[in-house]
């Protein structure tokens, strides 16, 4: 990870500049704010998290597997009457199944997360100590091709950055 | 006094309490939030943790005895096999609900004072369900075969647990609940973690707390999916907390015995859990800004008091749910429900049952003072009678519907014995040395989420 760093104060700034970054097509930037202000996803012009679908799916799958096993377990595998209630007493397993379709949607959602941000990454560089305090920062790659220095160093500085520097 | 003047004053007492003190800047909340995990823990802080800590080891003698000999150590008996332990389970699985219900359902309804109080509200619910879980698996008696019965895994007989038992439901709940809300916890705390290894001198400091914010920059295409995640999350969370008392009280609901078998349990026994848990959140919280006095400027009266009142509603639908079941107990017409019900008010346990009306229905409505409200040692004290007043309810429902069956040959009292009041005691030690633990060496207060409600009261002020 190369390339020039603005550090802002101010989380607005930063959305002003991101949005500059944007409109003239740089590819491959990046904000790193110690928490998350509203409107940079916009700003940034970064498309809606796909993690819902994970969630739904994962969620589906859950289910069947609570539907199927317990279905399995109870009429197939080793049928077993039970105060003589049906083999398949579908009220009665709709507890676990509902369950399983959120233990299963919840551990998919975290961890397709973890893994999307590129996280464990124990070796992550960190630009400045402050981005996770106070301070807010717009990186531009070195390998984006719209990549020049000069330019975007006028740019951040005019967008208000107190720092600029390569990193 | 001009109309003009009149507008401006009612205007200015509509005007909302800020959340946060106005005067914090974002390097103050890191600073703030931080220091408790950064220096020698005050002296408070340290004895409270060593009474935790004594009071724990109580408990785990007691638990120790009951390994080594069995549950013929308890005051159970014939008639009432479910007394203690059982209270204890579902006392300790309802304290939990608050921590949810912060942290996910005032989540979707965008209320922006959870922000201060959803981080140690949720660790709450993680220690309170560990704490729980441990009384129904002591109750197994032999606690080694425990996984047998509990979970179904291919085992040399070829058997299956019995899908149809709500006590099995019981185990998928409580699990699943455990498992969701440590993720959830943590996913939370992954930004926060990062500020704190951001700020680490100390090498093995900045190593530990690198491994544990797993690399987090901050950056804002992680935000984006973190942010969706996040809500994903406290979206499966509320009709999962919902569901995990729900299927607590089915252990009682399902059974055919009076006083056990009614519809009612369900949302009764969600109501009083949220009920108990905000109480206990308040304790904690009230103890928390007491030996960590930097949290004063987040966790404020208004947070305290939007509990209260969150305490006294919940505290009128537990009192309601009372008398329902008395009337309905005599509309049924069922002569053995209705003797179940005058058993438990006028009966041996009548004074557990009356103690139980007076600390959950009678000592909250003091809350409708808003003095009262804002009066943190009156709220300290209040929210203890709701505690004593939840363990109560579960005591009752349990015992006074156990003792006197069918058969009045088999009619009979439970008295515990020291061994299961030590387990009880010890549970509170156990719950409170993992808490102030947490508050030692995890940022307590949710750092991101409180700056960026400082960021929002910003843009408030600029649009005025």
């Amino acid at each position: 990870m190369k390339g020039i760093v603005g550090i802002f104060k101010d989380p607005d700034q930063l959305l002003h500049a991101a949005e500059q970054v944007r409109d003239r097509k740089f590819k491959r930037f990046d904000a790193f704010t110690p928490f998350p202000v509203h409107g940079l996803e916009h700003a940034m012009g970064l498309k809606r998290s796909f993690l819902p679908w994970v969630t739904f799916i994962a969620g589906l799958t859950g289910l069947a597997i609570g539907t199927g096993f317990q279905i399995w377990t109870s009429a197939f595998d080793w049928p077993l009457n039970v105060g003589g209630k049906p083999f398949i007493s579908l009220p009665a397993f709709v507890p676990i199944m509902f369950e399983l379709t959120i233990l299963l949607a919840g551990l998919a959602t975290a961890g397709v997360m973890i893994i999307t941000c590129g996280l464990p990454n124990l070796k992550a560089k960190i630009i400045d100590p402050r981005l996770t305090d106070d301070h807010f920062a717009l990186f531009i790659s070195s390998d984006d091709p719209l990549y020049r220095e000069a330019e975007i160093s006028e740019l951040f500085k005019k967008a208000g950055a107190n720092e600029v520097r390569m990193v | 006094m001009s109309s003009t003047e009149v507008v401006l004053r009612n205007a200015a007492s509509l005007a909302k309490e800020p959340l946060i003190d106005p005067s914090k800047s974002y390097a103050d909340v890191t600073n703030d939030v931080c220091d408790p995990v950064e220096r020698f823990p005050t002296k408070l802080w340290f004895k409270a943790f060593m009474v935790a800590n004594i009071v724990m080891f109580i408990g785990l003698f007691c638990m120790g005895l009951t390994i080594a000999t069995g549950i013929g150590q308890w005051g159970l008996n014939r008639t009432v096999g479910w007394a203690f332990d059982i209270t204890n389970f579902v006392f300790w699985i309802g304290i939990g609900h608050a921590g949810t219900l912060i942290s996910a359902i005032l989540f979707l309804f965008r209320q922006k004072w959870r922000t201060s109080i959803n981080r140690s509200a949720e660790a709450m619910t993680i220690f309170a369900v560990m704490t729980a879980a441990i009384f129904p698996l002591l109750h197994t008696g032999r606690q080694w075969l425990a996984a047998f019965w509990l979970f179904p895994y291919p085992n040399s007989r070829d058997l299956w647990v019995n899908f149809r038992s709500p006590l099995l439901w019981d185990v998928f709940a409580v699990s699943t609940y455990f498992t969701i809300s440590l993720v959830f916890w943590y996913i939370g705390l992954i930004p926060d973690i990062a500020s704190v290894r951001d700020r680490a001198k100390n090498k093995i400091r900045k190593t530990i707390y690198t491994i544990l914010s797993l690399g987090w920059t901050g950056s804002a295409r992680a935000w984006n999916h973190y942010e969706t995640a996040y809500m994903l999350l406290a979206g499966l969370s509320t009709p999962l907390v919902l569901s995990v008392h729900s299927i607590v009280s089915f252990d009682f609901a399902v059974s055919i015995l009076p006083g056990w078998h009614t519809t009612i349990f369900p949302p009764y026994f969600v109501a009083g859990a949220i009920f108990s848990g905000f109480a206990m959140v308040i304790t904690l919280l009230l103890i928390a800004r007491e030996v960590l006095p930097q949290l004063k400027s987040y966790i404020r009266h208004v947070h305290l008091e939007n509990m209260c009142k969150v305490i006294m509603l919940t505290g009128l639908m537990v009192g309601y749910a009372y008398g329902t079941e008395f009337f309905v107990a005599w509309y049924s017409g069922n002569e053995y429900e209705r003797f179940v019900f005058i058993n438990r008010a006028f009966g041996p346990y009548g004074w557990s049952y009356w103690t139980m009306v007076t600390c959950n229905v009678l000592i909250p409505q003091l809350f409708w003072s808003k003095s009262i409200r804002r009066n943190l040692k009156a709220m300290f004290v209040i929210t203890i009678f709701v505690n004593i007043g939840m363990w109560f309810e579960r005591f009752v429902i349990i015992v006074t519907s156990l003792h006197r069956d069918f058969l009045p040959s088999s009619w009979s009292m439970f008295t515990p014995t020291w061994v299961e009041i030590g387990i009880m005691v010890g549970s509170f030690g156990l719950f409170f040395t993992l808490f102030l633990a947490f508050c030692r060496v995890l940022p307590m207060i949710a750092m991101a989420e409180v700056k960026s409600v400082i960021h929002g009261a910003k843009h408030e002020e600029a649009h005025k």
